[in-house]
C-alpha cells in the first residue's frame, strides 16, 4: 500500500527536472510517468485518504474505477508526451508539462470540491506556459485570453462549491445534478473547461498557437479532466445529449474551410468531446462506459494526430494546408502514423474509436432519439471527412509543395509509433480497455452489423470527397482568419468600448476613477477588519474569506478586459 | 537533397493515383452489395426508425452528408473568412 498521493511524482519531478542539466533532464522526464504509473498501480480501488484544513474535512484521494481509468490514462499521455518532447533543449515545456500532468491527476482523485478547485487551477496555471512557449506577440495575446477563461471557470467552481457547502454542509464531490440554480455555476465551470458551444473557443484560440510539443501535452489532459467532472457529478442530465450533440456537429463545418491543420485539429477534438458529452448525458453503464472509453481512446488518437502535425510544424515550419503537401516523400514514417490516427478517428473496425464510439450510438438509438442519432451519425462521417481525410491528405499528399525535410526525430517518431500501435492493440483487442471501464461491458463491438455498416459510412464519406475533389467542387483552401465567437472579445467589445470612450469620456473617466476608489476604500475596510478587532483578524471564517477571494478575482478579470 | 535527382515517388505517376481510386471504387461497390447478401440488425427498436434498415443506408447517408457539409461550409466561409492579418490591425 503507498503512502505517496499519485499526482505527487509528476509534480514534485516535475518542478525538479528545473533544476536538471539536460541529459539527466530527459531520462528522468521518461521515468517520471512511469514511476507515478507504478505507484498508481499500488493504489487499491476504494481508497479513500482525508486531510484536515481549516476545519473542514477534505477528501485529497478517492481512488474508484472512475478516478482510476483516468488516473492510468493521463500518465500514459504523460509519458508519451515526455517521450515526444526528448529532443527539447528548453526546460520550460516538459516542466510545466509535467506539473500540468500532475494537476490532472490530481484533479480526478478529488474527492471533494475544494481539491478539485485547486487542481482545477493549477491545470490553468501551468498549461498556459505551454501556450506562451511558443513565444511571440500572437501567443502571448492568445494565452492571456486562454487564462481568463480557465480563472473564471475555476472562480465559478469555488463560488458553486461555497453554494453547496452552504446548503448541503458537505464537500464531497459526488453526483450534483441541475436541480439547484447554484449547481449551474459548477456546471457552467465544467462547461468551459470541456468547450461547450459558445464557451469553446479558447481551444480554438489557443491551442494551435502553441509549440509542437505544447499541443500534444495540452489536448490530453484538460479537456478530459472535465469529461470525468462530468461524468462524476452530471451523468445522466438530459441537457447534456443536447449540448454533446451540437458540439459533434458544428465544428465540422468551421473545419471544412479552416486552413490551419492544428486548427482543424482543434475543431475536431471539440466534435469527440461532443461524444462523450452526450454519452455522459445518456448516463447509465452504456453511455457512461461509451463516453470514458472514448474519452481515453482520443486521448490517444488525437495525441497521436497533433504529434503527427507537430513534427511537421517541427520539420518545415508550416502549419497552413495552403503551404503543405507531398510530405510523404520526405517523412513517411510519420505519415503511416498520421494515417493510422486518421483511421482511428474515422472509427474504422481494428481501429481504437471503432469499440467506444458505438457505445454512445446504441446508447442514443435505446433511448430512442432519432433526431439526436442522425445528428451524430452525420457528425461522424463528417470528423471522418476533415480529421480523417483532410489532415493527411493537404499534408502528405495533394499537391506537392516542394519540400524537401528530414524525417521527424527518432523520439517523435517512437512516441507515434506507441500510439499508433496502441490505437490498433485496442481496437483489434477491445478487452484491453473494456477490462478498465467503470461498470461491466455487456456490449459487443465486432458484430457484422457494425462492421459493415462502419465501412460503408466511411467509404462512402471518402468517395463523398473523392467525387467533390475531381469534380473540382471542394472549397479550395485559402489562407484565412475565420471568425467564431472569439470576434466578440476580440473584436466587438473592445471596439464597443473604444466607441463609448469617444463618446462619453469623462464618464469612463469617473468610472475607472470611482472604481479605483472603491477599491481603496476597499483597501481600507479590510485593513480595519485585519486588526485583531476585525473580522479576519480575530477569527478563521473561512467561508467568507472564500467569498471575497471570489470577489476580488472577479473585480481583477473585470479590469484585465 | 536536390529534387532533380530525386527517385520518384509513388504518386509521381498518375498511372499509380488512378489504380489506387479505380480500387477504391471498387471497394465502395463491394460494399454496397453486401447489403444483398448480409442481414443486418436494427440499432434502433423495431419500428423506430424502419429507413435504418433499407438497402444502402448508411452509405447513402455517409455521402449525402459529408457532401452537404461540405456545400453548408461554402456560405459559411463567405460569413466568417477574413484576411490572415484581421485581428493584427
Amino acid at each position: 500500500m503507498s503512502e505517496i498521493h499519485p499526482a505527487l511524482i509528476l509534480l514534485a519531478g516535475g518542478l525538479l527536472l528545473f533544476a536538471l542539466p539536460t541529459t539527466p533532464r530527459r531520462i528522468a522526464s521518461a521515468c517520471l510517468p512511469v514511476l507515478g504509473f507504478l505507484n498508481l498501480l499500488t493504489i487499491a480501488e476504494g481508497t479513500l485518504w482525508h486531510i484536515t484544513w481549516g476545519g473542514y474535512e477534505l477528501t485529497v484521494l478517492r481512488a474508484d474505477r472512475l478516478s482510476m481509468l483516468f488516473g492510468y490514462l493521463f500518465h500514459l499521455a504523460a509519458f508519451l508526451g515526455a517521450i515526444y518532447a526528448l529532443h527539447l533543449k528548453d526546460r520550460l515545456q516538459i516542466g510545466t508539462g509535467l506539473i500540468y500532468a500532475g494537476s490532472a491527476v490530481g484533479a480526478v482523485f478529488a474527492g471533494d470540491l475544494i481539491t478539485l478547485f485547486i487542481f482545477w487551477e493549477l491545470l490553468a496555471i501551468t498549461s498556459v506556459f505551454l501556450i506562451w512557449a511558443r513565444g511571440g506577440e500572437r501567443a502571448l495575446r492568445s494565452g492571456m485570453r486562454y487564462l481568463v477563461m480557465h480563472i473564471s471557470s475555476g472562480l465559478l467552481l469555488l463560488l458553486g462549491a461555497v453554494f453547496y457547502f452552504l446548503n448541503t454542509k458537505s464537500l464531497a464531490f459526488e453526483h450534483i445534478g441541475l436541480d439547484k440554480g447554484y449547481h449551474y455555476l459548477i456546471f457552467l465551470s465544467f462547461g468551459i473547461k470541456c468547450a461547450f458551444p459558445l464557451l469553446h473557443n479558447w481551444l480554438i484560440d489557443a491551442y494551435p498557437e502553441s509549440t509542437p510539443v505544447g499541443t500534444v501535452f495540452l489536448s490530453a489532459f484538460t479537456t478530459k479532466t472535465a469529461v470525468y467532472a462530468l461524468a462524476r457529478g452530471f451523468a445522466g442530465e438530459d441537457l447534456l445529449i443536447y449540448i454533446g450533440a451540437t458540439m459533434t456537429i458544428f465544428p465540422v463545418f468551421f473545419a471544412v474551410i479552416e486552413n490551419d491543420l492544428r486548427r482543424v485539429l482543434s475543431y475536431s477534438m471539440i466534435n469527440q468531446i461532443g461524444f462523450m458529452v452526450v454519452g455522459i448525458g445518456i448516463g447509465g453503464a452504456l453511455g457512461i462506459n461509451g463516453a470514458v472509453s472514448h474519452a481515453f481512446n482520443d486521448v490517444i488518437f488525437k495525441g497521436l494526430l497533433f504529434m503527427s502535425m507537430g513534427a511537421v510544424l517541427y520539420r518545415t515550419g508550416r502549419m497552413n494546408a495552403t503551404d503543405l503537401g507531398g510530405l510523404y516523400k520526405s517523412m513517411p514514417w510519420t505519415c503511416a502514423c498520421c494515417l493510422i490516427g486518421a483511421a482511428s478517428i474515422s472509427a474504422l473496425p481494428l481501429f481504437n474509436a471503432f469499440i467506444s464510439k458505438p457505445m454512445v450510438m446504441q446508447g442514443v438509438a435505446n433511448m430512442g432519439a432519432v433526431g439526436i442519432w442522425l445528428v451524430l451519425l452525420a457528425a461522424s462521417a463528417g470528423v471522418l471527412h476533415h480529421a480523417g481525410i483532410k489532415i493527411p491528405f493537404f499534408s502528405f499528399f495533394a499537391h506537392d509543395a516542394g519540400i524537401r525535410c528530414p524525417e521527424a526525430p527518432l523520439n517523435m517518431r517512437i512516441a507515434m509509433t506507441i500510439s499508433a500501435i496502441l490505437c490498433v492493440a485496442i481496437g483489434s483487442y477491445p478487452p484491453l480497455l473494456y477490462n478498465l471501464l467503470p461498470y461491466p461491458v455487456d456490449y459487443i463491438s465486432y458484430t457484422t452489423t457494425h462492421v459493415v455498416l462502419q465501412l460503408q459510412l466511411v467509404f462512402y464519406g471518402v468517395l463523398a470527397f473523392a467525387f467533390l475533389m475531381l469534380t473540382g467542387r471542394y472549397p479550395s483552401e485559402q489562407p484565412s482568419v475565420n471568425l467564431d465567437v472569439d470576434w466578440v472579445y476580440r473584436r466587438a467589445l473592445p471596439k464597443g468600448i473604444r466607441a463609448i470612450a469617444r463618446t462619453g469620456g469623462p464618464l469612463i473617466d469617473a468610472f475607472f476613477n470611482g472604481g479605483k476608489a472603491l477599491i481603496r476604500k476597499l483597501i481600507a475596510a479590510i485593513r480595519t477588519q485585519h486588526n485583531n478587532r476585525g473580522l479576519f483578524g480575530r477569527s478563521w471564517l473561512s467561508q467568507s474569506n472564500v467569498l471575497i477571494a471570489i470577489i476580488f478575482l472577479a473585480i481583477y478579470l473585470i479590469y484585465y478586459f | 537533397m536536390n529534387h532533380s535527382e530525386e527517385r520518384p515517388h509513388i504518386f509521381d505517376n498518375p498511372g499509380n493515383v488512378r489504380r489506387l481510386i479505380l480500387g477504391f471504387f471498387v471497394c465502395c461497390a463491394l460494399l454496397i452489395l453486401t447489403d444483398l447478401i448480409v442481414h443486418r440488425h436494427l440499432t434502433f427498436a423495431e419500428g423506430a426508425l424502419p429507413v435504418e434498415g433499407w438497402f444502402g443506408f448508411y452509405a447513402i447517408y455517409g455521402f449525402v452528408a459529408c457532401t452537404l457539409i461540405v456545400m453548408g461550409a461554402i456560405p459559411l466561409r463567405k460569413m466568417i473568412m477574413r484576411s490572415e492579418d484581421y485581428y493584427d490591425e
